[in-house]
């Protein structure tokens, strides 16, 4: 374990923080459809680069109108989320008719997130945050750094290589719910066949107007018999 | 000198249940100069009386801007409603750090309020000298909030604080059933026909009164004199003809929304500040 020693602050004590993450969970993706938003990770977690946990949800409701998904570091996200809940309590508490949006809630994590790096201590995830308030579909992304954006469909990770491409070819904006897990589970599939920490185990989320569901984990049907699965070295040279 | 014995201390009670220190703070909001707010479904007016010190003097500035959608107009000691502006923009700038919204109205009048409170339950602090008019737009629509030193906070369709607010109330009493559904303009004429009214026969030119509008639309901003002297030209008000208006039930008690429905009658009459 690496640790870094902050000597510059003055003071003698000195404050270890941790520079990488332990338990990491791979992609996230996630789309606008007709209704609102859809989500989608698989629910393994890796320690390092063993698969070491195999029902570890990723993808999680906030409040009312949000949805959050992480990938990277476990504990992080589980921080996150006790956070976000304080957040949602205390919004709560005033009782007043109001409540905060995915919009609201991105730029919070946005502000954390930065605020976390400043520190030279991030919280090492990347965050997908989408949600649907008063008949707005809200769909935006945060890095370990603070980076964010918006767009009508993110994937962090291995996903920003392998999803989005298919995202861009064949999203569109008048997905239906069906469609839209059938484009989700296209990506997820792609990811499993190619992404070595992907696990054959995920949820899809989704969330409109009416509120969250997120679905009981499942398998997706895979054929490994393909020639190049079959023989993966084939014809790469100087590979072992 | 003294009023009685209970009265020097803003903690002690009186063996009737007052506490005057915070009476005497709810009095020094009806010594200031008037301050009026109407609103419709969409916009929200504020306006106030100017009143100089000295010929020679300049007035005092007695309207705020908090945020984009956030405006107040206070009564009473300006130096605490200034601070208590400064406080408002403070909350407002952090909220839409933290979330990239506007805090909602409703939010920061019950922070305001808090803040008030605490200054009645100190042995160390006085209560703000200031009333505020606090005038907002958010998803819920437009919003006019009444704060008081006591920490108490009403919202209202219409109201005016301030000397001879009375009069103004009076004035807005019988027309407040019709804003609902007024226009922009149809709340300024209403706004400066109400602001006349605390003049009590002086005339009303835009030198001394100031008028502020927020709505859908149109952020928090105060007209500038020309703007105010060509509407104050428009709708004939300097004179001292009476207000175009058909009298409805003129003995309507002023509109309280749900918000302060357990804090007994409205202060629509001179009541002493600690039976609202």
């Amino acid at each position: 374990m690496k640790l870094l020693d902050s000597t510059d602050s003055g003071n003698s004590s000195s404050i270890e923080r941790t520079q990488y993450p332990y338990v990491t969970g791979t992609s996230v993706i996630g789309i606008k459809y007709k209704d609102g938003i859809l989500m989608a990770a698989d629910m393994g977690a890796s320690y390092g680069s063993t698969l070491r946990y195999k029902s570890v949800e990723r993808v999680k409701p906030v409040g009312k109108h949000s949805l959050i998904g992480a990938s990277g570091e476990i504990s992080d996200f589980q921080e996150i989320l006790r956070s976000l809940d304080e957040l949602i309590l205390y919004d709560n508490m005033w009782d007043d008719g109001n409540s905060l949006g995915p919009k609201e809630v991105h730029n919070y994590l946005t502000r954390m997130m930065y605020n976390r790096r400043n520190k030279f201590d991030p919280l090492w995830n990347s965050l997908v945050l989408g949600g649907v308030k008063n008949g707005q579909k809200y769909l935006g992304m945060v890095s370990m750094i603070g980076v964010h954006f918006e767009d009508n469909h993110v994937a962090t990770g291995f996903g920003n290589h392998l999803a989005r491409p298919i995202l861009r070819d064949e999203w569109h904006e008048n997905l239906t719910f069906e469609d839209g897990v059938k484009l989700l589970e296209k990506c997820m599939r792609v990811l499993l066949y190619r992404d070595r920490s992907a696990v054959n185990k995920l949820q899809i989320a989704k969330i409109t107007e009416e509120g969250v569901t997120v679905s009981q984990p499942y398998a997706l049907k895979t054929f490994w018999n393909f020639n190049a699965f079959q023989n993966p070295t084939a014809g790469a040279e100087g590979s072992w | 000198m003294f009023r009685n014995q209970y009265d020097t201390d803003v903690t002690t009670w009186s063996p009737a249940g007052r506490l005057f220190q915070v009476e005497y703070a709810m009095e020094a909001v009806k010594q200031g100069s008037a301050a009026i707010g109407l609103r419709s479904k969409s916009h929200v007016v504020l306006a106030c009386v100017n009143k100089t010190n000295s010929e020679l003097s300049s007035h005092q500035k007695k309207i705020f801007k908090a945020d984009d959608h956030i405006g107040v107009a206070i009564a009473g000691l300006t130096a605490d409603g200034r601070v208590l502006s400064r406080y408002m923009r403070s909350e407002c700038i952090n909220y839409s750090y933290s979330y990239e919204s506007p805090l909602p109205v409703g939010r920061l009048v019950v922070q305001l309020a808090d803040k008030a409170q605490v200054c009645t339950q100190r042995s160390w602090k006085r209560p703000y000298g200031v009333g505020l008019l606090v005038a907002g737009l958010d998803e819920s629509g437009a919003h006019l909030y009444y704060n008081c030193p006591s920490g108490n906070y009403f919202e209202y369709q219409a109201f005016a604080i301030g000397s001879r607010s009375q009069a103004a109330k009076t004035y807005l009493e019988r027309r407040f059933e019709k804003f609902m559904g007024s226009s922009r303009d149809d709340l300024l004429k209403d706004a400066l026909f109400a602001i006349r009214e605390t003049l009590q026969g002086e005339k009303l030119t835009s030198s001394i009164c100031t008028v502020a509008v927020v709505g859908v639309g149109e952020a928090f901003h105060i007209l500038d004199q020309g703007t105010v002297q060509a509407l104050i030209e428009a709708f004939e008000i300097a004179g001292e003809e009476a207000p175009a208006s058909e009298p409805t039930a003129a003995d309507q008690p002023p509109p309280e929304p749900g918000v302060a429905a357990d804090q007994g009658a409205p202060a629509e009459h001179d009541a002493a500040p600690m039976d609202i």
